[in-house]
């Protein structure tokens, strides 16, 4: 019976999850365009989102500003665990604070400030702006990821390094990076999706030059129900279920 | 051994300076403008004003506040008091089924929220999946008016930001020692002591990371009343956003965003001198 409960309740909370995204995946192959009523199956809406020349436009700018800050905050990210786990210097516990700051802050107050910033050096807003944004977001996440991963470390392997003469910077390229490589591609594709999932960050920090998907979804959510959004929407879905499913599996084989 | 010292400074300065640049200052020039006065063409004039905090106690900028810390305070509690039993079902499940439970939490709580919150739409308007649901089950009669109300936004926000309360719910009561459970009962409390006394100190990190990453979105997502509330609804993230891009009020703007981080400061502030004073170790 209390495992009866426990299902059921459990249950209850998916539905609750995963309802609206059975039903807009529904919609996206519906032949109809206004009701609700089911009027055949179709790719209609998918074959007219390959045609959205605008639609394709602000999907290639957010793909690349997702790889290129991914990238950017890997390496960022990477120094700066290595420079925590490994070198003792002043302010070490303020960085380890200011991280853990700039991941609790919300959204909405990166991003203002980020602009208050942008408005302050008289830069215009577009692939720039977007770029130094969003990789700001991914750096802590980052640098969490690569962190945690370093502390299983076996430090006399490196120490071992340092007395057979290797420089600092050998020791990070041939001893640390490989180590936290799975740490380093989970961080990867968590800042791809952080910052492909972005919306208020990029509302701020981008302007009309550049527009990426998201921004662009949310002009045209705002005047209804659309059913290529719809198909929009299911693709971004599996392209984040993809990217979701390849670092964990990445973080759980090397555990 | 020259090079290793140049590389060392080279990361060390590297971080710093990267921090400095787009961790503190961008946020020291906001409350730097929430402390000067609007300009009608140059948005913004260089002298010292307390106007925008001032304004923050204006019966309509207030209510508004007010408003919109009550609807993210219960959006918090209630996908605590949903998400709690569901990360405990979770944890306690064994390991194959818990793997698989997580990442069916995992898969929402990646997905854009923006597409979720749409997403919500075609379930809650009118002639939507739920009212017609309820209609052929002949338990209501006419729809239901959910789509561009208050109700709507609740339930967004609840939908949306359930899965960042149940993953650091999970993560805390994983790690919880079965042991000191049984221990418990073994010395005769009730189940409702244990779980009073032993199970919700022990997991206390992870409600409040949970309820950190609920209620500061919820106060900050501006689409969520945007696109389920309608045109009327104002919550401090559309105030925000408003005071930027449509007011042009930039010390607005930044006074009421700064007025609400350290207000959530504040509180963070208290809850982790209290843990260091009871003799607990945090780990950030």
């Amino acid at each position: 019976m209390n495992k009866f409960i426990k299902a059921a309740y459990a249950g209850l909370v998916y539905i609750f999850l995963y309802l609206p995204l059975v039903v807009m995946a529904a919609y996206s192959f519906n032949a109809s365009k206004y009701s609700l009523s089911w009027k055949g199956f179709t790719f209609k809406w998918y074959g007219i989102l390959l045609s959205n020349t605008a639609l394709l436009d602000a999907a290639i700018h957010s793909l690349t500003i997702a790889i290129t800050s991914a990238t950017v905050a890997c390496l960022i990210g990477t120094l700066a665990a290595f420079m925590l786990q490994q070198y003792r210097f002043k302010g070490r516990k303020a960085v380890f604070g200011s991280l853990f700051i700039m991941m609790m802050t919300p959204d909405i107050v990166i991003g203002i400030s980020l602009l208050v910033m942008f408005l302050a050096a008289g830069m215009a807003l577009g692939f720039w702006t977007l770029l130094m944004a969003h990789v700001t977001l991914c750096v802590p996440f980052v640098a969490a990821t690569v962190y945690s991963r370093f502390r299983g470390f076996d430090n006399s392997i490196i120490e071992a390094a340092k007395d057979l003469g290797a420089s600092e910077y050998q020791v990070f390229r041939h001893i640390v990076l490989p180590m936290a490589m799975p740490g380093l591609i989970a961080g990867w594709l968590l800042s791809f999706t952080l910052s492909l999932d972005d919306v208020i960050i990029s509302f701020f920090t981008t302007g009309p030059t550049y527009e990426v998907l998201p921004l662009r979804i949310y002009s045209m959510v705002r005047l209804g129900i659309k059913p290529d959004v719809n198909a929009l929407s299911v693709l971004m879905i599996i392209i984040t279920v993809v990217a979701v499913t390849m670092s964990r599996r990445l973080l759980k084989e090397k555990k | 051994m020259k090079d290793s010292l140049i590389f060392r400074r080279l990361v060390i300065s590297g971080i710093l300076g990267w921090i400095a640049l787009f961790g503190a200052i961008p946020v020291l020039l906001l409350t730097g403008v929430s402390f000067l006065q609007r300009h009608p063409s140059d948005l913004i004039e260089a002298v010292f004003s307390m106007e925008s905090y001032a304004r923050l106690s204006d019966p309509a900028i207030g209510s508004m506040l007010f408003k919109s810390i009550m609807m993210a305070t219960m959006a918090t509690l209630l996908c605590l008091l949903i998400g709690y039993p569901f990360a405990y079902i979770v944890a306690r499940a064994n390991k194959c089924h818990a793997r698989t439970m997580l990442l069916f939490v995992m898969i929402p709580f990646w997905t854009n929220t923006l597409i979720r919150t749409y997403a919500l739409v075609a379930v809650l308007k009118a002639d939507g999946f739920l009212n017609t649901a309820l209609i052929f089950l002949g338990i209501i009669d006419a729809p239901l008016k959910i789509m561009y109300t208050q109700t709507a936004v609740f339930i967004g926000l609840i939908y949306t930001l359930l899965p960042f309360m149940v993953l650091p719910l999970y993560a805390a009561i994983e790690k919880l020692d079965h042991r000191l459970l049984e221990a418990s009962r073994d010395l005769g409390a009730s189940r409702w002591t244990t779980f009073k006394k032993i199970t919700i100190p022990l997991t206390m990190p992870g409600i409040v990371s949970g309820c950190m990453l609920v209620f500061l979105p919820a106060l900050g997502m501006f689409y969520i009343p945007d696109i389920l509330g309608g045109a009327r609804t104002m919550f401090l993230g559309n105030f925000v956003r408003d005071q930027f891009l449509i007011a042009r009020d930039l010390p607005m703007g930044a006074a009421s965003s700064i007025a609400m981080t350290s207000l959530m400061g504040i509180m963070l502030l208290i809850y982790y001198r209290n843990l260091r004073r009871s003799g607990r170790t945090v780990r950030l």
